[in-house]
């Protein structure tokens, strides 16, 4: 009989493992001045250093140690005062210098560790991942094996080399083993990988694009019978390429190595490849025999030696952490949970944020990027935030508070904006979008209440003028309380014939 | 007359004089290639063209009268180690046949920009492994005052050029003694610069930690001269010295060691040196202490280790660092028949690119490295190199410089320790502590063994960045021996031309 998820859990205990390479989004490469631009033509980024030809030398990107050290201290690191670079030795063509710089025994930043809370049949729950180091090394160029079953360098035909990638500055963090997830594992992976890729981003180190590969998570785990307090072996998950992947691949490997289990087979040592389409993983290298990288050492550049103060300096700087200020701002503003969850969903929180500290009312602020803007950017394909800057989006809910755009006026400016036709300003000058007067909006109300209760103004009509508090009163209340009740009175005894 | 056997400083003055064009000048040299290099097989390639366009650019500046740099117009050979953009660039190795480097090497931009004319690319070991040239893929150099013997290595194709009247100036690099070494062994002046003196930028990498540019000449004001054209800092060496250059100039020119205290290690002297070569260094001893210097003994007990640390820590970084050559961007590639897989393509071109040696030094470095053997090998090495540095510190408390040998013998046949890797080490001995440690250290020719005839070196060693001291002690031990003989060593050296 084979385990499903379930059952798989309720038989054994997962231990989980996660490492995260992250490109940094610095301007030049690890090692030297290349431009470090996603997309660009095939090894157009490239120079004597990063093409590892002979005599060059590599000099380190002190932004990428800022980046790396700002990492560190978010995820609660200390920060190494000495650490070295070491080579990686192993042959591959798409890795110039057939040696990958790289920090091994000295790392930059170690024992930190990042709380994550996830949602569970008993409410909300945190578990603490502990950190065991943060390490920057460069990343390796891309190879694309053409032709063959697989596109796996066996059995192409040949093989195409882009070195743009070669050299860009990667940082590596690694989780010390994660205990006790139970069957929560997966989601615990899926939130961590979340909050690190929220926090980085944060930090503006980096563009953490998971399907772009700016952000990479290789997911270990391992299975052990509930209470054996054993740990098995493990296999490691590479093409993880979304958060939501993370989860299903650790779905599927924790099912899959429960029923190698009862099968009574063992669990190889190896890394696996996760398959988007059916999310089941396939095998990869075994690591069955651990690879002799013969690290040393890099002779080539000398230790990294933080200043104290500047890492200081560096802490005063950082961000609140994501994850606290959601809570905070979700106080602030006092919006459901729901309504949180889509705007982290939507990535509109740092707008409606923005928009609210330049003055738009707040319920305004996030129905409107999360309704009109949210629906024209999903038209045309892009994020909402690419469409209207915050000050536009700010100027133009003033716009509505102070009575001078209806929302559907409001939306015509939204749309002109978009369109290019200028500020929200011009937009109305252009489209002549008659700024609408008090009265006609306030007309509407007024016929409505008369509509609602027809013998009242009849009465009103026939010299009854107190009767008129009735229907003054149901206009008020139909305007939220915002019209000028004076105002009101006067319109409504005009319109029937007592003005 | 300024001829080709004029020192640089006498040519640079000539050249400023304008009793002589560079043009003029690198005529007569490519001409003396022309007529010697068949014998001495110094030059692996020659930029006559290049040479030439380089030579009438400096005389058309200086005939503009704009401020030229002191060495403008005269002459260098470049071992083959260093990049230069669109020229040949070997390494003395098959595996680079063909290879154009798109880029200077930070040396050969600094020797462009002042005006100093590169004829070409001399004769090396393979990536610098040897101590005889013996070991280049493209045959052995031969040295000009015995063509029967090796020029020593593995910058010998620079000396050779430069002991040859080919060349009034060389490049060279040294991890063990590569410039040190051939200067004795060819009766010149060679320095190896405090590691990080020089950049190392364009410079292919043999062991990254104790590789190092210097210059030969045939003088040691010559040899300054050149020293301050190519130091000094470089952003693109993250191993390079950020601190003023030393006036090596001024030194090499201050002919005075009065009170200077200098200090003969005693583990490099007595038994194991040649009787000529131990002779001559007491000759020297003398002398310096007539001219004012005192002589203390030191002890460097730990110096019995270095050899053996070397042949750990040079071939390991090796390793690594010939691991790019693997025919899948530049050089060499051998059996690409569209059958082959790449890592077939990369062992077979790897297999037929690199020589005996080379090969030799790949497997003891990846050995080395090896998990398991990492700590008792590469380790141990590392402690030994510490070692030896406070050797060296302590030494220099009691001496301002150190002297020494700097090879057991004179020149060695061709052929005669090539079968025997152990006996080259060996030639290395008194030269390979100097890298271990960082430090500079001069080869000063200080006379010719009475047994053979064949030049003698005495090595000069400094503190750290330092380096100015050895070109004091050394200017004034020159021209001490100048006038104790009348005449430099050099000019005894046998007639090679053919064309009179």
């Amino acid at each position: 009989m084979t385990l499903d998820y379930k059952g798989a859990t309720q038989k054994y205990e997962p231990t989980l493992g996660l490492e995260v390479h992250v490109e940094l989004n610095t301007n030049s490469k690890m090692f030297c001045s290349c431009a470090t631009e996603f997309g660009a033509s095939p090894n157009t980024q490239t120079c004597p250093v990063c093409l590892g030809l002979p005599g060059a030398l590599p000099v380190v990107n002190g932004k990428a140690i800022e980046s790396t050290i700002l990492i560190g201290l978010a995820l609660n690191c200390s920060i190494a005062p000495y650490s070295r670079f070491a080579r990686k030795n192993y042959f591959y063509p798409d890795m110039p210098k057939n040696f990958q710089t790289s920090q091994y025994d000295e790392p930059i930043c170690v024992d930190g560790y990042l709380d994550v809370e996830i949602e569970t049949e008993d409410g909300p729950k945190t578990f603490r991942v502990d950190i065991e180091r943060v390490h920057m090394e460069e990343d390796t160029g891309k190879s694309l094996h053409v032709g063959g079953a697989t596109g796996r360098i066996h059995g192409a035909e040949y093989s195409l080399l882009d070195y743009n990638r070669a050299g860009i500055p990667l940082v590596e963090i690694v989780t010390r083993i994660i205990p006790g997830t139970g069957k929560y594992a997966p989601q615990v992976a899926r939130a961590y990988v979340t909050q690190l890729r929220d926090i980085l981003r944060a930090l503006g180190v980096s563009d953490v694009k998971m399907e772009q590969g700016s952000l990479r998570c290789d997911a270990n785990v391992s299975l052990a019978p509930i209470g054996s307090g054993l740990l098995g072996t493990r296999s490691e998950t590479k093409n993880v390429n979304s958060l939501r992947s993370v989860e299903r691949a650790l779905t599927g490997e924790i099912e899959r190595q429960a029923n190698r289990l009862e099968a009574g087979m063992r669990i190889i040592q190896e890394t696996r490849h996760f398959l988007e389409e059916s999310g089941l993983t396939r095998p990869g290298r075994s690591k069955e025999q651990a690879e002799d990288y013969r690290y040393f050492p890099e002779p080539d550049l000398v230790p990294v030696t933080p200043d104290a103060k500047w890492i200081e300096e560096l802490r005063a700087k950082l961000p609140e952490n994501p994850a606290d200020r959601r809570k905070r701002l979700q106080k602030e503003w006092n919006v459901p949970d729901s309504e949180m969850t889509s705007l982290i969903n939507a990535e509109l929180v740092d707008v409606v944020e923005e928009t609210i500290k330049l003055g738009a009312e707040p319920t305004r602020a996030r129905t409107w990027w999360l309704g009109e803007i949210s629906r024209l950017a999903n038209e045309k394909e892009v994020a909402p935030t690419s469409l209207i800057t915050t000050t536009f989006v700010a100027e133009i809910i003033a716009l509505i508070s102070s009575g001078d755009l209806t929302d559907k006026l409001a939306r015509q400016v939204v749309e002109g904006v978009v369109n290019g036709e200028g500020s929200p300003a011009e937009v109305i000058e252009k489209r002549g979008l008659k700024v609408v007067s008090d009265d006609s909006a306030l007309m509407v109300a007024i016929a409505a209440a008369i509509a609602a209760q027809p013998d009242t103004a009849e009465r009103i009509r026939g010299g009854n003028i107190p009767a008129a508090g009735a229907l003054i009163g149901a206009v008020m209340k139909a305007t939220g309380g915002q019209a000028d009740a004076a105002k009101v009175r006067e319109l409504l005894l005009r319109h029937l014939g007592q003005g | 007359m300024t001829n080709i056997h004029s020192t640089a400083a006498e040519m640079a003055s000539a050249l400023s004089k304008k009793e002589i064009t560079s043009v003029e000048l690198t005529k007569a040299h490519l001409d003396r290639i022309a007529d010697v290099d068949g014998k001495l097989h110094a030059f692996l390639y020659v930029d006559s063209e290049g040479a030439l366009v380089q030579a009438a650019e400096v005389d058309a500046k200086r005939a503009k009268g704009e401020s030229l740099s002191p060495l403008a117009g005269v002459p260098i050979a470049v071992k083959d180690i260093l990049a230069q953009k669109g020229i040949p660039t070997t390494a003395g190795s098959k595996i680079l046949e063909g290879w154009r480097p798109p880029y200077d090497s930070t040396v050969v931009a600094k020797l462009k920009a002042a005006g100093v004319v590169i004829l070409g690319k001399t004769n090396m070991d393979e990536f610098a492994m040897g101590s005889s040239t013996e070991n280049s893929a493209y045959g052995t150099t031969q040295n000009p005052w015995d063509l029967t013997r090796t020029p020593g290595g593995s910058s010998g194709g620079s000396a050779a050029a430069v002991a040859g009247f080919e060349a009034p100036l060389a490049i060279g690099t040294d991890t063990g003694g590569s410039i040190r070494q051939p200067a004795a062994l060819t009766g010149i002046v060679g320095v190896k610069p405090t590691y990080g003196g020089v950049s190392r930028y364009g410079v292919i990498a043999y062991s990254s930690s104790l590789d190092q540019v210097g210059p030969f000449g045939r003088t040691v004001l010559d040899t300054a001269l050149l020293h301050e054209v190519i130091a000094g800092h470089d952003e693109r060496d993250s191993t390079s010295i950020n601190s003023p250059v030393p006036q090596v100039v001024a030194a090499a020119k201050r002919l005075d060691v009065k009170g200077m205290k200098i200090g003969v290690i005693k583990e490099l002297s007595g038994s194991g040196f040649q009787a000529g070569v131990s002779a001559r260094i007491n000759e020297s001893i003398e002398l310096l202490v007539a001219a004012g210097a005192e002589i203390v003994e030191v002890s460097c007990p730990n110096f019995e280790y270095a050899l053996a640390a070397y042949y750990l820590i040079a071939p390991s970084e090796a390793s690594s660092n010939l691991a790019r050559f693997d025919s899948m961007r530049y050089g060499l590639r051998v059996g690409d028949d569209g059958t082959k897989g790449a890592e077939e393509v990369m062992s077979a071109t790897r297999e037929a690119g690199f020589g005996k040696e080379v090969k030799r030094r790949i497997i003891l470095g990846t050995y080395a490295l090896s998990s398991g053997y990492y700590d008792a090998y590469y380790g141990s090495a590392q402690k030994v190199r510490t070692l030896v540095k406070r050797d060296f510190e302590n030494a220099f408390t009691k001496a301002d410089v150190l002297i020494s040998p700097v090879t057991p013998t004179t020149a060695f046949k061709i052929g005669e320790k090539s079968n025997d890797p152990v006996a080259m080490y060996l030639s290395d001995i008194a030269t390979i502590p100097v890298n271990m440690a960082g430090i500079g250290g001069m080869s000063l020719p200080v006379g010719l063994a009475e047994e053979d005839g064949l030049p003698v070196g005495l090595q000069i060693m400094a503190p750290l960045m330092q380096d100015d001291r050895f070109y004091r002690v050394g200017g004034t031990l020159e021209a001490a021996l100048l006038s104790k003989w009348g005449k430099p060593i050099l000019s005894t050296a046998p007639d090679l031309a053919v064309k009179k």
